[in-house]
This record gives C-alpha cells, sequence and structure tokens, in this order.
C-alpha cells in the first residue's frame, strides 16, 4: 500500500493520530480542568513558611512514598471527611522557573495520606521528634529520618526549638537537638495541609463502595473498636503500651484523668486538646478534628481505662453525649 | 492470579472476602464428595478388571489348547534363558530345571468385591450448617481410610493368588522343555538365540572415518564428556558492518551497562531501606531522593541507551542503506548520558520537578535528553528516506513512531500552558504511562520484530498481525494514562476512558504475543542451541503477562485492592525488567559477537539469565501477595501501621529477590566485558596464519 511504503505519509499518519488523541485526552481536559476549577472560598493561600516547606518537602521526594488525595471510595474515609474535589488543586500553580506544578497528589501510599494531616496531627512536638527519627514514636514506622534539618547544639538559646530526642536516638551525642529553620518551615507546611469546609449547604459527593457490614453493625448498636481507634487517634504519641514518651508526652498509663473521676476534663481533652503542663507537648483537639461521636470517644475511653493495668470505672456513650455537648459549648465560650 | 483476585472483590465493593468459595459450603461439601466418588469409582474398574484376568487363567484349558500355549512359551524365551536351557540339555538330561526367572500367575476368585458406598447423608437444610459439614467430614475421613485399606488388602491377596497359578504353569513348562527333541533344540532354538545375540557395531551408518565438516556447517564437538553447561551454537559473523557504525553501537551498549549497574545498585540500596530504614542518614541518599534516582537511572540511561544502541543497527540492516550520518549518533550518545548523569545529581541534591514519576528531571536535564533523542530520529529518518527496499520493514514502524511519540511526550510533559491545579495530574498521567508505552514498549517491540525471526532464521509469522498491534497500540495506549488516578477528582468520564483503553489494549498485546509465538512454531528445538532465544522467550511471555496485569489493574475494583499499595512497583518491575529489559539483553546478546567476534563465556550468560528471572520472580511475587494483604487491610479500615507491619516480611523477600537480579548484571556486565575487551587474547589460529603471509612482523590483533 502507497501508505505503508512512503515513510513520510507513514510517519505522519501514525503522529497526528497521536497527536490527535493526546489533544483530546490529555490536553484539552487538562486546559479545561485548570481553567474551569477555582478554589473553595474558605480556602487560605499557604503562608510564606510553609511555601518553603512545600519546597523541602518536594527536594526530599515525600511524595514517593504519601499521597495528598482522599478518593472517594469508603476505604479512604481515614484520610479525609470528604473527597477530594478538583477545586482543592485549584490554587497550586507553577512553582517557579525551574519547576513544574506540584500538586503532590502522587501514586503510591507506603506511608499515610497526608491531605488532612494538618488536622489529624497538628502537633508541632509530635512532627519534630518525628522527622528526627520517626521510630522514636512510630516503632514500627520505615520512614527515613531527617537529622539534617536539625542541629546539635551545647547550650541553646532562648529562641531555639529544642526536640527531646531520647537518649538511645543521640547515638552518644552530647548537647540539645535543635531544630533548623528547614525543619519549622516543613512541619509549617504540614500543619497546612487540611481539608477546606466546603461552603455552607454545599453537599459533599459521596465515598463510593460502602462497606455493608458495617452499616449493619452499627445498626444492632454494636460499639467501635475502642483499639483501633487509639491506634489511629492517640497511639503515635501516647504510644501503644500506653506509657507515652518522657519529656514529650504524657503517659497514659496509670495517669490519674484517665483513672480518676473528672470526666468532664477527661473528655474535654480528648474533644479539644490541652495544654497545661509545660513538660509535655501541646495537644491539639484530636477528638473534634477527627470528627468522633460519643460512640467512638466511649470506645477510647473505655479502652484506656482497662488497657495496661488501668482498671477505671467503664461508661456509657449516654453519659459521654452529655458531657460531650457541655464540653463543646465551653469550647465555643 | 489476577482473574481470581478480580473476582475476589466483586465491582460493587460490597463484601470485603476474597472468594465466596468455602470447603464448609453446600457446594464445597458437593464437590468434596464428587471426588471421593470418582476415586471409588476408578478403584472398583480396576478390581473388576483383575478378577476378570484371573476368572480367565481359571477356566479349564483342553490339552490342545495347553500344549498350544507352552510352545508359545518356548518360541519367547530370551537369549539367555535358552543359553541356559542348551546348557541344560548338555550338561545334564535329568537334573530339575530352574528356568523363569519372570513373576506369574494363577487365583480364586473372590466372589463380586463390590465397592462400598460412602455413607452419604441425604441432603436438606443442614448441610448448610458448619457443624453438620465438620462432622460428615470427620466421619468420612475413618470411612475412605478403611476403603482405601480394603482395597490394598485384595489387591495383595489377588496377586497372591495369580502367582500360584503362574508357579503351577512354570511346572509344566519345566517338564515340556526337558521332553524336547535335541533337533528341535538345535535348529531352531539356537538360530533364535543368534537372532536375539545381533547388535549393531555403531559404525554402519558413520563409516570407520573421522568426522570431517566440509560445507562448514557441522559443530564437531571434539571433547566428549559431559559439560557442565550445554553448548550451544556460535554466533555468525557479520563482516558487512561499518566498523565506525560498530563502534557507536558498542559505545551505547557499553554504557547502557553502566547505567543499568548503577541504576539498579541505587535500586538495590532503596530496597533495602524498606528492611532497613537506618542504614544511612545522609540527605544525599535518603530514600525520596534516591528513589527516583534509580528509575530515571534505568529508564533514560539504561534502557533508552539499550534501545538506540540496538536501533542504530537495526534501522540501516533493515532499510539495507548505510546509516546517514554516524556523528549525529555520537552527539545523541554524549547528550543522552550527560542528561542522565547531571539529572542524577541534580535528585541527589533535592533539585527536582516537583514530584511527577519519571518526570523528576528539571526541565534542562530533559531538554538534554530530548534533543540527544532528535538527533537519533533525523539520523533513522534519514537513513530509511535512503533506502533500497521499497517498502519499510516493521521495525522501523515502531521504532521511528517511538521516537517520535517520545518527544511529543516529553513537549506535553514539560510546556507549562496547562500544568495548573489538577492540569499537572492529567498531564502525568499520559506522560509516564506513554513514556513507558510509547517510548519503552513499542521501540522495544521494533527491535523484536528485527531480532526474533533474525536469531530463529525464519520470516516473522504474520506481518498483517504487527501491523494491526501498531495502529491498535496507538489507538488504545494514547488513551490510557489517567487510569493512574482511578477514583481521584479528575473527571469521571477521563477515568472511564482510560479504563476502556485499557480494556482495548488486549488486542495490541494478543496480536503481538501470537505473532512471536507461531514464529516460534516449528523452530522450538532452536531453543535449546541458543542463548539469546531464551531471552526473547521470556520477554515475551511477561509481555503478555505483565501487560495483561495492566489491564486487569485498571478496573474500578482492583484499583480498590491494589492502588497505592506496592503491586505497582511489582507490575512496573515486571513490564519494564521482565519485558524491556529481557527483550534489550537478547538483542545484545545477538548483535555484540557479530560486531567484534568475540562471545561470553556460556556459563556466565547462563547465570545471568537464570538469577535475572528467579530474582525478578522472587521480587514480584511476594510483592503482589503481600500488597493484596495489605489492600485487604485498608478496605477493612484497619489502622494504617498495621499494613506497616503486615509488609515487613514481604520487603525481605523484594530485598532478596532484588539482590538476585542485581548480582545477575554484575554477570551481564562481565559478558559484555568479555564480548567488547579490546585487550584480546591473541587467537592462536589467527596469529599463525598471520605469520605464514607475514614471517616478520609479530602477530597483530584484530579488534
Amino acid at each position: 500500500m502507497e501508505l505503508f511504503d512512503n515513510h513520510k505519509k507513514l510517519f505522519g499518519t501514525a503522529t497526528i493520530m497521536f497527536i490527535g488523541l493526546t489533544i483530546l485526552v490529555a490536553i484539552m481536559p487538562a486546559i479545561r480542568n485548570q481553567d474551569m476549577n477555582q478554589p473553595l472560598p474558605s480556602a487560605e493561600p499557604l503562608s510564606p513558611e510553609a511555601v518553603k516547606g512545600k519546597a523541602i518537602f518536594v527536594a526530599n521526594g515525600c511524595v514517593a512514598c504519601h499521597t495528598q488525595q482522599v478518593r472517594n471510595v469508603d476505604m479512604d474515609k481515614m484520610w479525609g471527611a470528604r473527597p477530594s474535589l478538583a477545586a482543592d488543586y485549584a490554587d497550586i500553580h507553577r512553582t517557579d522557573f525551574w519547576r513544574n506544578t506540584a500538586t503532590l497528589m502522587g501514586t503510591e501510599r507506603t506511608g499515610p495520606d497526608l491531605t488532612d494531616i494538618g488536622s489529624r496531627q497538628p502537633s508541632k512536638d509530635w512532627n519534630l521528634v518525628h522527622l528526627y527519627n520517626p521510630r522514636i514514636v512510630v516503632k514500627e514506622s520505615i520512614m527515613p529520618a531527617y537529622p539534617w534539618l536539625f542541629k546539635l547544639k551545647k547550650e541553646p538559646s532562648k529562641s531555639d526549638v529544642v526536640v527531646n530526642v531520647p537518649a538511645e536516638y543521640m547515638r552518644g551525642k552530647e548537647g540539645k537537638i535543635v531544630a533548623t529553620e528547614d525543619a519549622l518551615y516543613l512541619v509549617a507546611y504540614l500543619q497546612s495541609l487540611k481539608q477546606v469546609k466546603l461552603p455552607d449547604g454545599t453537599q459533599a459527593p459521596a465515598f463510593l463502595y460502602k462497606k455493608e457490614e458495617k452499616k449493619i453493625a452499627s445498626a444492632a448498636g454494636a460499639e467501635p473498636d475502642g483499639k483501633a481507634l487509639y491506634a489511629t487517634g492517640c497511639q503515635s504519641c501516647h504510644q501503644a503500651n500506653g506509657e507515652g514518651l518522657p519529656g514529650a508526652f504524657p503517659p497514659l498509663k496509670r495517669s490519674p484523668i484517665v483513672m480518676g473521676d473528672n470526666l468532664e476534663m477527661y473528655v474535654d481533652i480528648i474533644m479539644n486538646g490541652y495544654d497545661a503542663r509545660a513538660e509535655y507537648g501541646v495537644m491539639s483537639a484530636v477528638g473534634t478534628n477527627m470528627e468522633w461521636t460519643e460512640h467512638e470517644v466511649t470506645a477510647i475511653i473505655n479502652y484506656e481505662r482497662t488497657s495496661w493495668g488501668n482498671n477505671g470505672k467503664k461508661v456509657t456513650p449516654e453519659e459521654i453525649k452529655k458531657i460531650m455537648e457541655f464540653v463543646k459549648l465551653k469550647a465555643a465560650q | 492470579m489476577s482473574a481470581l483476585l478480580m473476582k475476589a472483590i466483586p465491582a460493587d465493593g460490597q463484601t470485603t472476602t476474597p472468594s465466596s468459595f468455602s470447603f464448609s459450603s453446600a457446594a464445597g461439601l458437593t464437590w468434596l464428595l464428587f471426588v471421593v466418588l470418582l476415586v471409588l469409582f476408578f478403584a472398583v474398574l480396576i478390581l473388576k478388571q483383575k478378577v476378570n484376568g484371573i476368572q480367565e487363567r481359571h477356566k479349564r484349558k483342553t490339552d490342545a489348547e495347553e500344549q498350544e500355549q507352552l510352545q508359545r512359551y518356548t518360541r519367547n524365551l530370551n537369549s539367555k534363558q535358552i543359553s541356559k536351557l542348551i546348557n541344560y540339555r548338555k550338561r545334564t538330561r535329568a537334573t530339575a530345571l530352574l528356568l523363569l526367572l519372570t513373576t506369574v500367575l494363577s487365583l480364586l476368585p473372590e466372589g463380586k468385591l463390590w465397592a462400598q458406598s460412602t455413607n452419604v447423608p441425604s441432603s436438606g437444610s443442614l448441610l448448610g450448617e458448619t457443624g453438620i459439614i465438620i462432622t460428615i467430614i470427620l466421619l468420612l475421613i475413618p470411612i475412605l481410610f478403611a476403603v482405601t485399606f480394603l482395597i490394598v488388602k485384595i489387591i495383595n491377596a489377588l496377586n497372591q493368588a495369580k502367582n500360584q497359578q503362574h508357579l503351577e504353569e512354570a511346572e509344566k513348562l519345566a517338564a515340556y522343555l526337558r521332553s524336547l527333541p535335541e533337533e528341535e533344540i538345535n535348529t531352531h532354538l539356537k538360530k533364535r538365540k543368534a537372532a536375539l545375540d545381533y547388535r549393531l557395531s555403531h559404525h554402519e551408518l558413520s563409516g570407520n572415518q573421522p568426522a570431517e565438516d566440509e560445507k562448514g556447517l557441522l559443530q564437531i564437538n571434539e571433547q566428549s564428556g559431559l559439560p557442565i553447561v550445554a553448548i550451544k551454537k556460535k554466533a555468525l559473523p557479520r563482516p558487512n558492518i561499518n566498523p565506525a557504525l560498530s563502534r557507536l553501537i558498542l559505545w551505547y551498549l557499553g554504557c547502557a551497562t553502566f547505567w543499568l549497574l548503577f541504576g539498579t545498585t541505587i535500586g538495590e540500596y532503596v530496597g533495602i531501606k524498606f528492611v532497613a530504614p537506618d542504614a544511612d542518614h545522609v540527605s544525599w541518599l535518603s530514600f525520596g531522593r534516591l528513589r527516583p534516582v534509580h528509575t530515571n537511572a534505568v529508564f533514560w540511561g539504561w534502557a533508552s541507551l539499550g534501545m538506540l544502541g540496538l536501533g542504530y543497527y537495526v534501522v540501516p540492516r533493515v532499510s539495507n542503506a548505510e546509516l546517514a550520518n554516524i556523528k549525529y549518533g555520537w552527539y545523541g550518545l554524549w547528550l543522552i548520558n550527560a542528561a542522565v548523569m547531571l539529572g542524577t545529581v541534580c535528585l541527589m541534591a533535592g533539585i527536582n520537578n516537583g514530584g511527577g514519576e519519571y518526570r523528576e528531571y528539571v526541565w534542562p536535564v530533559t531538554l538534554l535528553f530530548a534533543i540527544g533523542v532528535i538527533f537519533a530520529l533525523i539520523n533513522f529518518l534519514q537513513t530509511i528516506a535512503r533506502r533500497t527496499t521499497k517498502e519499510i520493514y516493521i521495525s522501523n514502524w515502531y521504532i521511528v513512531a517511538a521516537i517520535i511519540f517520545a518527544i511529543v511526550i516529553t513537549i506535553v510533559a514539560y510546556v507549562p500552558y496547562w500544568q495548573n491545579g489538577l492540569g499537572e495530574t492529567i498531564i502525568q498521567g499520559y506522560y509516564m504511562h506513554q513514556g513507558v508505552g510509547m517510548w519503552f514498549m513499542l521501540f522495544t517491540l521494533g527491535i523484536v520484530y528485527y531480532f526474533l525471526p533474525q536469531q530463529l532464521n525464519k520470516p516473522i509469522y504474520s506481518y498483517s498481525l504487527g501491523i494491526l498491534a501498531f495502529w491498535t497500540q496507538i489507538l488504545f495506549y494514547t488513551l490510557i494514562g489517567t487510569h493512574h488516578f482511578v477514583f481521584s477528582s479528575i473527571p469521571w468520564w477521563l477515568q472511564t476512558v482510560a479504563i476502556v483503553g485499557s480494556a482495548g489494549m488486549a488486542i495490541p498485546v494478543i496480536a503481538g504475543t501470537t505473532n512471536f509465538i507461531m514464529t516460534f512454531k516449528g523452530a522450538w528445538y532452536k531453543i535449546k542451541d541458543s542463548y539469546t532465544l531464551p531471552f526473547f522467550l521470556v520477554g515475551i511471555i511477561f509481555y503478555f503477562t505483565g501487560s495483561m496485569q495492566g489491564t486487569a489493574e485498571a478496573f474500578r475494583s482492583t484499583n480498590l485492592l491494589w492502588h497505592f499499595t506496592d503491586f505497582t512497583v511489582a507490575h512496573s518491575h515486571l513490564t519494564m525488567y521482565g519485558i524491556i529489559s529481557f527483550f534489550l539483553w537478547a538483542g545484545i546478546y545477538a548483535i555484540i559477537p557479530r560486531l567484534t567476534g568475540k562471545e561470553a563465556p556460556q556459563i556466565t550468560i547462563g547465570a545471568h539469565f537464570w538469577l535475572a528471572l528467579i530474582g525478578l520472580m522472587f521480587y514480584t511475587i511476594p510483592l503482589m501477595y503481600g500488597s493484596t494483604l495489605k489492600g485487604l487491610s485498608w478496605i477493612e479500615g484497619k489502622p494504617f501501621i498495621d499494613s506497616v507491619v503486615l509488609m515487613a516480611p514481604y520487603w525481605l523477600w523484594r530485598a532478596i529477590g532484588g539482590s538476585l537480579m542485581w548480582l545477575s548484571h554484575l554477570f551481564f556486565a562481565y559478558n559484555m566485558y568479555k564480548m567488547m575487551a579490546t585487550r584480546q587474547v591473541v587467537d592462536v589460529r589467527e596469529a599463525a596464519i598471520q605469520k605464514l603471509y607475514d614471517p616478520t612482523t609479530p602477530a597483530q590483533t584484530i579488534a
């Protein structure tokens, strides 16, 4: 055939076909999505620190293991309150002359998704310790350590941010570990990663492929698994053995708050965070951020009261519900 | 496996159990019973046959029949038996005869032994109850054991009876042999013995002359004895390659080998970091920076240079013309090497393009690579324009199209006008998949369309299947990029298009595989005396399985299970390594001996092949298995850290498999050295001939 024996026609046809399809499935949808989507009204642009932090995130290839997309499937519910939308990425532009846009959606989830990490784990203390060496706070973690984001100082000045590193991770070095600006920028970026609330009255897209059994279970009145909730929400600071991390995160084992009668304070801490003790890091409003209901809070309290040798009184969702309403009002004031 | 797993997660995703099949269900029980009954049925058949045999023998025979039977036995004596008989008759004519050594038979029929029926409970709603099912199975176990025992006992008894009968018959035969007349022995039996003792001298066909290779076609193995490796055919010299082109190709392939070693050393180290995350604390060597160093070095360094090197051989050859411009070839080589080198340093220093896979190099680095590829395109197009054949051989379709598409892809990926917000994601999906499918796969297929027929010494099975595969690959492959972002916030219709395109890929893949396999038809025997064909065969197998696995992974249901897990990593190794690298090795082992006249030791080629193949299996299978468990754990909503703990053993297996693959590359590098080393060992025969012609100068080496 003439077409096949003439190299200009043959390769010309193949090229036109390829470019045509490319325009249809890549370039046109890309331009349309770029121009059509706008950021959500309540979305805040990154702070200058967070912008620098994002550059460090990109430079160290964190996207190799951490996605930033909550898919619209039920199993991704643990990473955000709603599926990610095109609008969530609409405000991300070309980084600079040398570098392309970084939506950092990622394709591998060797580590947790970070779309909403700023709500899930906003603690600066935790993030710094974790960056210095993740295994200090999560024994099973395989994330790289980033000690080059920190300095060793004999006598840190007042403005220095000192990181409480246990002796075994100091590798025999004397002095204090101090966060560099880069480490603080990176933490600022991680803290800025929060799912933006949809404008009032807007329905978030549904999570698909819901689990049938779970619905049945909750309908039948079965309570959520306190141990799993603890592992997801509390364990990275207070540790699996409930002993916390000396100098960073307090123990729950034999804790007077866990074992005591002041349920109001206990629930308040879970829902709204805590910052009353200088020797420990600040706790964020974990419960509110995770949108826990009285069922989850009850399961966690009961788990904490019956683990690691603790033997506190069990609570019911009914009494916790009342306390939750009360502390919510108190936090709003 | 993928098909099985696909079934495991139904499309509506409402259940999380891998498969509904269970031994404790009614269907499972039915199957079990069916198998048991089948076994019993065969046992009964065997028994019946034995009983019939015995009954036959037990029937009273007439004297004439008996006589005939004895004569038949006598005629069928073997040589040893005949000589014993003759000796016996010579020495004594009266002593007892111990003649028959073979076992034979007799019997009492046991009556009809009908196997008992198993205790099948009447089916009903109770069968669905797990407890009942377990009880039935527990009951069946001793019953089955008893039945087996009984059958074995009966068979033994039958055998004893049979032997008894045979001994009786042997007694009669001995008496008959004693009474045989003398002339019968001398004539018939001696003649028979001579016939049985006849042996060939083993020189009937070859004669007594030593082997001689008059036409240069034979492979005369002078050293007999057991070879450690199979002796394969030597490569045929191709004297008509321009030495300048030959040098260029060798440099391309040599550089490719370097990047393979470098890139996989990095890959090996990155794999080890999954097991030992605190192996080092150097920023330049941290996981996130090294991972793209590994992928980009093996992509743009190893595979791209390897392909281009082979392309520089194939394109002029099938065009039947000289290469248009050798210089351009060298420019390309320099530029691509510079790109990979610079890119590696940038990535390790923390300078990258923003995190899209395979476009981590910043644009000035990629530009070098792109210009290098453009030099190849101009060169190949000019060569094809000067071709002396009318048609354009299909290899050139694939190779030139691959280069054109690679340039288009790179432009689309690096031009900033459509890359804000989700635009970046859509382009990323398109770019990374087209990079794999349009650059590596298309180019490599072009190489296979040349080398496979050449190595098999027969034409490609179907030219038109190749053409079909070419156009359908363009049509479907272009669409599939966004299947890496299924369930993300890119438009749902675009995800669906990608999934449909992925399914459509079955057409070019099946067409290509069929074409290659059918080319092998009637030439399978050649695999055993070729060291390149095994590489091609592995490549073809992975071309089919790896590509179809990609289709399976694209569906929404499988995305639930496997997306974001290490399954993707296993898949990309099955394809980039199993397909592309194996095909490249096949091509390299096929041409370098033709260019240099030197071959690598067969034992190290074998070591390369087997270590690479076994290593790949150890790498991918545990990773696929582990990541399936990981996906299930996510679907169940277990704490994330559980899935990290769960993967630990599989990551260890991956590191072991990776080490084997890495070791195979050391062998490959050694083989390259043996095939290319200019420090040539003086070839005694060559030197002697030269000495004959020019006795005054010492032997020269021919590079």
